[in-house]
């Protein structure tokens, strides 16, 4: 039989990591980027694309070289194509967002290291037909640009009083005596707050609340 | 009295279980509490070791912490009539700080306690004396020229993010009030650290006497300049945190803590010891001008003796064991003095020290168990084979 191609099969691959499975927030993966791309909503947004594309493309190309991959070699050949990925997207980052890109340093290289991307492969594009596979790339990396975003909006609105840039606290907050945050700024800030969103998150889905 | 009593037994059924205002269940537990003894009695054996909770212990630690804040209050008012010139009586400078520390404590507890409210509503547990000290010590470590807003910000850290994330009262790993001044250390770092923010009125840096500086000791320390005498600074008479200011009030609140034996004087002991100790080794080194300081005056200097009284000796973030309370006072005293002279960006070692300390001390009573554990075993062992 032949699955259609948005079944809710496969969107549930779409939406599932936006909540309840939430590469972040439930698997606790990628924490590391999250801390420290996240002081700024702008580098934490091309991050968050960034990655979704990287996830979702080798997802796909993982998925369609599955059954001609040795399975004693195949962290390597993950490692080749995710490598080969992230690559492009740097240089491709560098040659229209040079700003951008220079904030994200050395973050956009480590896209290889981030254990999202890995665990999908390992745990589903090996084992799963290439259009699931690619929502399930798509889907897990929104769910990391989700949190990153909300992180990033977080910090840059309380400890810049910006979003995107822009000056959203008006001039006149300032002058009654309002301050920006500067402990927002300090990679601390990042952890609590994601311990904050994980919080919130389990005290409304109870079934997330390990049974102990 | 007896209508009171009538119109809250009247309204009881409400309250509880099945009741319309069920919700509110713990409001009214508290205020019932707070206003008459609870007649609430135990059903099985109970087992009391003392008549000792936590209500009255909390009220011997606000009761040991009133010297220092009356004193606070007088020293506030009279470095602001000096700051502008002025002479002022005793009741001037007591009323001056009065008016200005107040708010500071109203912000405090409204915030802290009513969060509190909150979160002991939504978990359906009773609200407990947990933030009385908590809330009388965060004006304390506070510089008087603090907005008002900034105090409510930090409580509310403290208490949701020190406190209730980990479960409540005497489930936290750090002292609230510390966390509460931490955090507006590295959040708003101008209103907590410099030589304006100690006075009051000295922000505006208008109508300042020539020659008058707000500087704290341990910033006159850093910068290498002549420090108050040892008698000014035992008596309070220098520039400081509400509460840190007096050798003498702290020591006061100090023996009435050790007295009805709530502080530990293991702890207090072993920090004072640790400090000496770091500060000698230091004048031994003796680098730096700072390092030169004298070991009694670095004590008598900053927070130390108010963190090590009043912070330190918290039960609930402090080592358990009695060994353990040693190792974690005396590293206290060390880090205190430590980090105060290495990096005199930090002035407030003491603030550091506690936190750090804060987060080793159920390391250090683990070890301390384990190493009790292994000794009455070779014993144990030992007995068996002879």
């Amino acid at each position: 039989m032949k699955e259609s191609i948005f079944s809710p099969k496969n969107l549930k691959l779409l939406s599932g990591p936006l909540n309840l499975n939430n590469p972040i927030t439930i698997q606790v993966l990628g924490i590391c980027s999250a801390l420290a791309v996240t002081v700024q909503v702008k580098p934490a947004f091309v991050m968050a694309l960034s990655v979704t594309i990287v996830t979702a493309i080798s997802n796909l190309i993982i998925s369609l070289l599955r059954n001609t991959i040795p399975s004693r070699i195949r962290i390597i050949v993950q490692l080749v194509v995710i490598a080969a990925l992230v690559i492009i997207v740097d240089q491709v980052l560098k040659a229209y967002i040079y700003d951008v890109s220079k904030k994200l340093s050395v973050f956009v290289g480590l896209i290889i290291t981030n254990c999202i991307i890995m665990g999908r492969l390992e745990a589903f594009a090996m084992s799963q037909k290439p259009w699931p596979s690619f929502l399930d790339g798509i889907g897990n990396g929104l769910g990391y640009g989700l949190i990153l975003v909300l992180v990033a909006f977080l910090r840059e609105f309380f400890g810049s009083g910006k979003v995107f840039g822009f000056q959203v606290i008006p001039d006149i907050f300032y002058q009654w005596g309002y301050e920006n945050n500067g402990l927002m700024i300090l990679p601390p800030m990042a952890l609590i707050t994601i311990g904050v969103i994980i919080w919130v998150q389990r005290s409304r889905s109870r079934e997330l609340i390990d049974k102990s | 009295m007896k209508s009171l009593r009538k119109y809250l037994d009247n309204i009881k059924p409400q309250f509880e279980k099945g009741g319309k205002l069920e919700k509110l269940h713990s409001t009214f537990e508290a205020f019932e509490s707070f206003l008459f003894v609870s007649d609430k009695v135990t059903f099985k054996g109970s087992h009391i070791r003392d008549s000792l909770d936590l209500k009255r212990t909390m009220s011997v630690v606000i009761i040991a912490l009133v010297p220092a804040l009356l004193f606070g209050m007088w020293n506030i008012g009279y470095f602001h009539f000096k700051s502008i010139g002025m002479e002022a009586g005793l009741w001037a400078c007591f009323f001056h700080g009065f008016i200005k520390i107040l708010p500071i404590i109203a912000v405090s507890y409204i915030t802290g306690l009513g969060i509190e409210f909150i979160f002991a509503q939504s978990r359906g547990h009773e609200v407990n004396e947990g933030f009385l000290v908590s809330g009388m010590l965060i004006p304390l470590v506070m510089p008087v020229d603090i907005p008002l807003w900034m105090v409510a910000v930090a409580t509310a850290f403290a208490v949701v993010i020190g406190k209730e994330a980990f479960g409540g009262t005497g489930m936290n790993i750090f002292n609230p009030a510390l966390l509460a001044r931490a955090f507006i250390f590295f959040a708003y770092p101008g209103r907590i650290t410099g030589d304006f923010v100690w006075i009051s009125g000295l922000t505006g840096r208008e109508n300042i006497v020539d020659g008058f500086t707000g500087a704290t000791p341990l910033a006159l320390a850093s910068t290498g300049a002549a420090l108050p005498s040892i008698s000014d600074l035992f008596f309070g008479f220098v520039p400081g945190s509400i509460g840190e200011t007096s050798k003498l009030a702290i020591i006061i609140g100090a023996i009435i803590l050790l007295i009805s034996g709530i502080g530990s004087w293991r702890i207090m002991l072993a920090s004072l010891t640790g400090g000496l100790f770091m500060g000698y080794t230091f004048n031994l080194i003796g680098a730096n001008h700072y390092m030169q300081i004298d070991a009694i005056t670095q004590i008598a200097m900053g927070s130390f003796l108010f963190g090590v009284v009043f912070m330190a000796t918290d039960p609930v973030t402090a080592c358990q064991t009695n060994r353990g309370k040693y190792i974690y006072g005396f590293l206290i005293g060390m880090f205190a003095i430590m980090i105060r002279i290495f990096n005199p960006a930090y002035p407030e070692g003491t603030m550091m020290a506690i936190l750090l300390m804060n987060t080793f001390a159920p390391l250090i009573d683990h070890y301390v168990v384990e190493a009790n554990i292994s000794r009455r075993l070779k014993r144990a062992v030992k007995t068996v084979k002879s």
